[in-house]
């Protein structure tokens, strides 16, 4: 178990690092995830109390289109140099490289979410800083990450890969997206998480399912 | 050490190794020759573990590497085309992350010095060591394929599996590999490599294997001349 921990963070690390250094992924996702937020303003064109109810569901678009640009740049860095072979040639469970990558895109997105919450907080004057939509982000965007890391797997060995990603993986997202952004309006709304539990069980079911079959799927993915 | 037994391998419709049967035992070096497409880069990934066979047994150091890869792979060493380093990352780092995948002990070989001592060892050896902190992507391509050497040894395999890996090499890129392979041999390591540089490559190497067409078609005692190799495998 430990072997498997210390492998999983070895490419936790190193994504990480390779992000620090290049900051391509994070400029991309943030510059786009700005430019998302300030062109919904501006082409709704609504009065401040018309836009409220629109915030959850615009949060849960950056947030999705956003994460997706993150999942097709870490697949395509194990592409460079064909360094997915070197992971392979490792003596690892194949679930180790599943889970090294997913994390390394939750934490991509949600150090996005990070920016994103405080500056649509400010622009469309919406408590998003509360607990409960804390929370709920933080389960979306795991749920998101484990099917988003399974999918660009699957299209990383495709030749129209950014293509087939988004196509893909959004069809499959919609219970995640939908379950999100009734959370996050109900929280808004009444304060309290209690009363959407069972959407919120649809968000951890979501989750719990896409990096267990990630986990157990990665190898005939890889392999072929 | 290697055990291959009617190994067969089809991409889509097309046969890329026909029933193939090999034999290499510890400590010899075999060079693996034949013109493109004939199947050597296929088969240096069979024996990888990298790619599944259709048909056939391939066993290596006596555990079956079909059916229990991960059981084999700690005692795999193997340079490719692809250097399999990533560019934004310095030689230490690469290594480094390497040596955790492999689980090498962070004490390292010394357990005085730490994995870091090792690292650098093995930097030093295929002459990187005044460039051990610097991104790989500003070196050459003779520096990243030194650097490929060492990640591969990076865990002191017993088989060492090479694809063509004099291809881009400048003269002193060539004789560090040609030093490394020697001292393989010296240590009784078991080499694996395909090579169409039948002049250059054959430095060290106990016998040849050509394939063609995905067969093997001769086994050679390597002390022939490159000219009949050649006319041969060509």
């Amino acid at each position: 178990m430990g072997l498997y921990i210390r492998q999983v963070s070895a490419i936790i690390r190193k994504d990480i690092l390779v992000e620090l250094r290049t900051r391509e992924s994070s400029t991309a996702m943030l510059v786009f995830a700005i430019m998302a937020i300030v062109l919904f303003n501006f082409a709704l064109r609504l009065s401040t109390d018309s836009l409220k109810p629109l915030v959850p569901g615009l949060l849960w678009i950056v947030l999705v289109f956003t994460g997706t640009l993150g999942l097709g740049h870490s697949m395509y860095n194990e592409q460079v140099n064909q360094c997915i072979e070197g992971l392979l040639l490792a003596p690892c469970d194949r679930s180790v490289i599943f889970l090294g990558k997913a994390i390394s895109n939750a934490l991509y997105t949600l150090f996005i979410a990070v920016i994103v919450l405080p500056v649509m907080a400010i622009l469309f004057d919406e408590s998003l800083l509360q607990p409960g939509v804390l929370v709920t982000v933080v389960v979306g965007v795991i749920g998101y990450s484990g099917a988003g890391t399974l999918i660009a797997t699957m299209a990383a060995s495709t030749r129209a890969r950014e293509i087939f990603l988004p196509i893909l993986l959004f069809p499959l997202a919609i219970p995640l997206v939908a379950s999100a952004v009734i959370v996050t309006s109900g929280i808004l709304d009444t304060q309290l998480l209690g009363e959407y539990a069972p959407w919120f069980g649809v968000m951890v079911a979501f989750a719990i399912i896409f990096w267990t079959a990630g986990s157990l799927l990665i190898e005939f993915l890889l392999e072929g | 050490m290697i055990e291959a037994a009617n190994i067969t391998k089809f991409y889509g419709m097309r046969p890329v190794l026909r029933d193939i049967t090999l034999q290499v035992t510890s400590g010899e070096f075999v060079a693996i020759l034949g013109p493109n497409g004939a199947g050597k880069t296929t088969l240096l990934k069979v024996v990888a573990t990298l790619i599944k066979p259709d048909h056939g047994r391939l066993r290596i150091n006596g555990a079956d590497a079909i059916a229990d890869p991960s059981l084999v792979r700690a005692g795999i060493g193997v340079v490719s085309h692809q250097s399999l380093v990533y560019p934004d990352l310095t030689a230490v780092e690469n290594l480094r992350f390497y040596a955790d995948m492999y689980g090498l002990p962070r004490s390292g070989s010394t357990r005085i010095q730490g994995i870091e001592a090792d690292i650098m060892e093995a930097l030093k050896r295929v002459d990187l060591g005044r460039r051990a902190h610097d991104p790989v992507r500003t070196y050459s391509r003779g520096m990243v394929q030194r650097l490929s050497i060492a990640r591969a040894l990076i865990h002191n395999p017993p088989l060492l599996l090479l694809d063509e890996p004099y291809t881009g090499l400048d003269h002193t890129s060539a004789a560090t590999l040609s030093a490394i392979l020697r001292e393989m041999a010296v240590k009784g390591r078991t080499v694996l490599m395909t090579t169409h540089e039948y002049r250059r490559g054959l430095d060290g190497v106990t016998r040849a294997i050509i394939i063609k067409g995905g067969k093997v078609t001769h086994e050679l005692a390597a002390d022939l001349s490159a000219e009949k190799i050649d006319q041969l495998a060509s």
